[in-house]
């Protein structure tokens, strides 16, 4: 409070941006994510192809990602399809680890959870954390109708649609702007993970439970059958990975310290400029 | 300016925590394969919620889906025990399985034992449903048996009965110490659902060895570990400690999750 008067306009305000709901679901769900990504990937271990349809073609055609090992002359090799295209993927996919004790799993051990083959216990983490993760979807659904942070900040308006361009010329000159509520980069990216990939993914992983399709045989027919289910989960799986990734690059470029102080006391620097309000710090 | 210290240093010492538990590879949760750890135990409770949670949102007579018949576009896969090596599975087997019965024993009031061809006389039903394994793949098959339902009352389930535990010929494991059997077992909404058959047939053809001849159990509102094949005797129990592990199956005391609906 002793400090200068205009350390507020070459600041900005320090402004509670980030409610105790969306803080705690945010670790909830990274740790749940982590587990969920590598014990998923265990699982796809254990029979790794994907397909298209009701069932697996193992008389008939209908895969469209097979990943396996295969003997050569010159010795076994990792090979990956992906839509009828071959390609060696000897030491990442098929085959993995050192060359005088390679091991053959679609994915290698250390992506894996555990580290070495077992589907049992991939499942058993897999189901503990995916009913993690829905409780704090749930609570944060609950938490942020109520508290306005969907309407404030996740809901793409088409004021937000129309500030594409610009946010975007911003973001690739690094020039961000803090405000008080989500830009449209920020609220389409977040919309298409809340109501987007983490409804796809629940229910796609609802739609692989036998008991589920008897209770819910609609599930079946939204995504065309448990194989496209089990396919559209690993498609999602990917698109959260690559959000992940832009999240991460996101925190560090916009100011990690700023950011993650957000995330965990909830308190945000905004830019210089930011019109301050009543409950803002200095 | 000592608060602001420590809270950058937590948020530096947080950021390092954090890239550790990436950069440090999956070895370090390997320790959760161990089935009688406290983590493992916890997250356990999840296939009991799951189990709950099912049972309490599917209705006990809610089917499956059945497929049309130009859904059977392959053969049934056979995965697990393909051809027993057992003596008495040998036996039956070359006699084409005349001498075979399948007992109802345990916690009824009438144990009884059916041979095959009183089960093939019996109402039959047929059904084209999808088997999915639990490693992901899915497969449609036309199955034809007798329903359980019925034959479970011809036995008399005593009151206190809670599970069926189904006892097959497969050495599905070969150790040092003697063939490890399969077993695996239901509750009652599992053994009375309508669709739970005791199959002899498979695609219009007489059930084939590789499949479960002479009869596989059919829960078809679970995975695949949960439809026994080579089947031979069904016990009628209020309790599942006393068999391999105590956790209800072969697979189950290998650490799969005893409902299978998931």
């Amino acid at each position: 409070m002793s400090e200068p008067a205009d350390v507020a306009t070459t600041k900005g305000p320090l402004i509670y941006r980030q409610s105790i709901w969306t803080r705690a679901t945010h670790w909830v769900w990274a740790i749940c994510l982590f587990f969920l990504l590598l014990t998923g990937l265990q699982i796809f271990n254990a029979h790794p192809a994907l397909y298209i349809g009701q069932q697996s073609g193992f008389e008939f055609e209908n895969a469209i990602l097979e990943v396996g090992a295969f003997n050569t002359p010159d010795g076994p090799v990792g090979r990956t399809t992906v839509f009828g295209q071959t390609f060696d993927t000897t030491g990442v996919l098929g085959m993995s680890g050192p060359a005088e004790r390679p091991v053959f799993t679609a994915f290698p051990g250390a992506v894996t959870i555990p580290s070495f083959r077992d589907l049992g216990t991939g499942r058993v983490i897999h189901f503990f954390f995916a009913w993690t993760l829905v409780a704090a979807l749930f609570i944060w659904f609950l938490a942020s109708f109520i508290n306005g942070h969907i309407r404030r900040d996740i809901l793409v308006r088409p004021v937000d649609l129309k500030g594409v361009p610009g946010d975007i010329v911003d973001h690739a000159t690094l020039r961000f702007k803090h405000g008080r509520t989500y830009g449209p980069l920020q609220r389409i990216a977040y919309f298409t993970v809340f109501f987007i990939l983490f409804p796809l993914i629940v229910l796609t992983g609802l739609s692989m439970s036998p008991g589920m399709n008897a209770a819910w045989p609609w599930l079946l027919d939204l995504f065309g059958g448990r194989q496209t289910a089990r396919t559209i989960h690993f498609i999602v799986m990917l698109a959260l990975v690559a959000f992940f990734i832009i999240h991460i690059i996101m925190v560090v470029a916009a100011g990690p310290l700023n950011e993650l102080r957000s995330m965990i006391t909830g308190w945000y620097r905004a830019s210089p400029g930011t019109p301050t309000v009543e409950g803002d710090k200095s | 300016m000592s608060g602001l210290i420590t809270r950058r240093n937590f948020l530096r010492s947080s950021v390092l925590a954090g890239s550790g538990l990436v950069l440090a590879g999956c070895d370090q949760f390997d320790f959760l394969a161990d089935k009688s750890g406290p983590g493992r135990q916890i997250m356990e409770r999840a296939n009991v919620l799951t189990y709950q949670a099912q049972r309490a949102l599917i209705g006990s007579q809610s089917l499956a889906r059945e497929f049309s018949a130009s859904e059977i576009r392959q053969g049934q896969r056979p995965n697990g025990s393909t051809d027993p090596s057992t003596p008495e599975y040998l036996a039956l087997k070359a006699q084409d399985f005349a001498g075979y019965t399948l007992k109802i024993t345990g916690m009824v009031d009438r144990p009884q034992a059916f041979t095959l061809d009183q089960l093939r006389n019996m109402p039959a039903r047929s059904q084209i449903t999808r088997h999915d394994c639990v490693e992901g793949w899915s497969c449609i098959a036309k199955w034809t048996g007798t329903p359980l339902g019925p034959i479970l009352d011809m036995a008399g389930v005593k009151p206190g009965a809670r599970y069926c535990v189904y006892h097959c010929f497969d050495n599905i494991q070969r150790t040092l110490s003697g063939d490890i059997l399969y077993y695996t077992s239901s509750d009652l909404i599992d053994a009375y659902h309508p669709q739970s058959i005791l199959s002899y047939g498979l695609n219009h053809q007489v059930l084939p060895v590789s499949n479960g001849a002479p009869i596989r159990l059919r829960i078809e509102r679970a995975l695949g570990y949960k439809q026994p094949k080579y089947l031979h005797t069904i016990e009628l129990v209020d309790s599942l400690d006393s068999f391999g592990k105590g956790r209800g199956g072969y697979w189950e005391d290998a650490g799969y999750d005893w409902y299978g609906g998931i």
